[in-house]
């Protein structure tokens, strides 16, 4: 170990206040997987281009393997582990499901939660916006055309509500 | 991928900052936002010994608008300048933040940031070198106002000095009848631009240029001052011909590399190109019309 002195983090994830000691190198998305056993961030890249990482830091939404832990200290952090409540399936999840909008998967955590950021600010996105808003997460599988069907649906559902 | 070791130390203050980086020594290093620097790190290209986080300094995003200023704090987010009203009202600044690399890394990566980097590829120094901008910068010595045009001096290397930090980014609202835009094109979003392209200027009447800034980002060691580019159209008539110079030059103008975005004679034609578009774009603003510009790359 590197004899570097290790430092609090106090967040809250998904409404749920968090802490630990870590490493200031420890980056966020390991700071969520390995000290707070939330695994359903995923890191792709790990070079801040494929958006497998994405979560959202004070309504925002930010690569979490590009901001090291103690960054995000007193922060409000929303995993896709928050996304659903009471076993009900988020729209947008829902939407993903319905839609196909996902093959293997890996993309789809950081995909949920820049659509959840996406339709807080933008209710009624157009499709120019959607592929501008999803620019930062790289789907391997899809195609994206599921996708996009996805994100309109889930605009649509989340507009009824 | 775990970044070299390092000591972390939360400033309170840019007193406090730059106090810790005189302390801290030659090896540490300031992390704002981190979108250029953690990456950096991660790859072990840069191994500070110790960061002084300024992320917890209280009121250094601000961006405010008055007597024909804008003020950016250093720590004002892309995300936060292309949705403020201030920058709206100059189309460039709109241009440059709307399309840095993704939403993600917008929403964490900041003006400031941007500029103390000085990344030849960067958005920023491009686009505010065709506007009047200064940096407050803070530092041991007191405070003092640094031209854009002195203030990076190199790849990666600004003017200032070790103990010293970007407060705030001030820039002088054009006169009226002027108009810009900045063009960057680029394989994705997340990647930096292959070449860019930032214009800015001012109409005498419908179609004469009375002043223009013509500013080349990512083909040389900074964002390059096109003069010649420049002398072509001031104070002349901007026509097919006049803009077509205009890119001639600008070609001239570039000193790209070759590398894995392309070869060198590549950039040269489409950095010309980019004029010439980004050229049009601009009189077409300040002639008042509206027109969108930006980032381009494929699939957008």
């Amino acid at each position: 170990m590197s004899g570097v002195e290790k430092i609090a983090v106090r967040v809250r994830v998904n409404g749920e206040p968090r802490e630990a000691l870590v490493e200031p190198r420890t980056l966020l998305v390991e700071f969520l997987r390995d000290d707070l056993n939330l695994t359903g961030t995923h890191i792709g890249c790990d070079t801040t281009y494929c958006g497998a990482c994405t979560v959202l830091l004070n309504g925002r939404t930010v690569k979490s393997c590009t901001l090291f832990a103690p960054m995000a200290d007193g922060g409000e952090i929303t995993t896709v582990e928050g996304l659903s409540s009471n076993g009900a399936l988020h729209p947008v999840q829902q939407a993903f499901a319905e839609c196909h909008g996902l093959q293997c998967g890996f993309c789809t955590p950081g995909l949920l939660l820049s659509t959840v950021h996406l339709l807080n600010k933008n209710a009624r996105p157009t499709d120019k916006q959607i592929r501008k808003a999803i620019a930062g997460n790289t789907c391997r599988c899809t195609g994206y055309q599921n996708i996009l069907k996805a994100i309109r649906m889930a605009a649509g559902e989340m507009g009824k509500r | 991928m775990y970044a070299h070791p390092f000591s972390y130390h939360r400033a309170k203050s840019l007193a406090e900052a730059s106090k810790l980086l005189r302390q801290l020594g030659e090896e540490s290093r300031v992390l704002a936002g981190g979108q250029s620097l953690i990456p950096l790190m991660k790859m072990r290209l840069a191994r500070p010994s110790a960061l002084v986080d300024i992320n917890f300094v209280p009121g250094l995003s601000d961006i405010q608008s008055h007597n024909g200023e804008l003020r950016f704090g250093a720590l004002a987010h892309h995300t936060d300048i292309e949705m403020s009203e201030a920058a709206a009202a100059i189309p460039i600044l709109q241009d440059c933040a709307a399309g840095i690399a993704d939403v993600q890394v917008r929403n964490q990566g900041t003006i400031g940031g941007s500029l103390a980097e000085a990344d030849p590829s960067g958005d920023w120094g491009a686009t505010l070198l065709t506007l009047e901008t200064s940096l407050r910068c803070a530092g041991s010595q007191g405070e003092r106002s640094v031209k854009l045009e002195d203030f990076i001096t190199d790849a990666y290397t600004t003017v200032l000095a070790h103990d010293e930090l970007v407060r705030e980014i001030i820039v002088k609202k054009p006169p009226k009848n002027s108009g810009g835009a900045y063009l960057a094109f680029k394989r994705s979003a997340p990647v930096y631009a292959t070449a860019s392209a930032a214009v800015q200027l001012t109409l005498d009447g419908k179609d004469a240029c009375k002043d223009v800034r013509i500013v080349l980002g990512c083909v040389g060691l900074t964002a390059i001052r096109a003069k010649q580019a420049e002398a072509e159209l001031r104070g002349k008539k901007i026509d097919e011909k006049a803009i077509q110079r205009a890119a001639e030059a600008a070609r001239e103008a570039a000193e790209p590399q070759s590398d894995m975005r392309g070869a060198a004679d590549y950039k040269r034609a489409l950095v010309a190109a980019l004029v010439k578009r980004a050229l049009g774009m601009a009189v077409r603003r300040a002639r008042g019309e509206s027109v969108e510009a930006g980032h381009e790359y494929v699939g957008r």
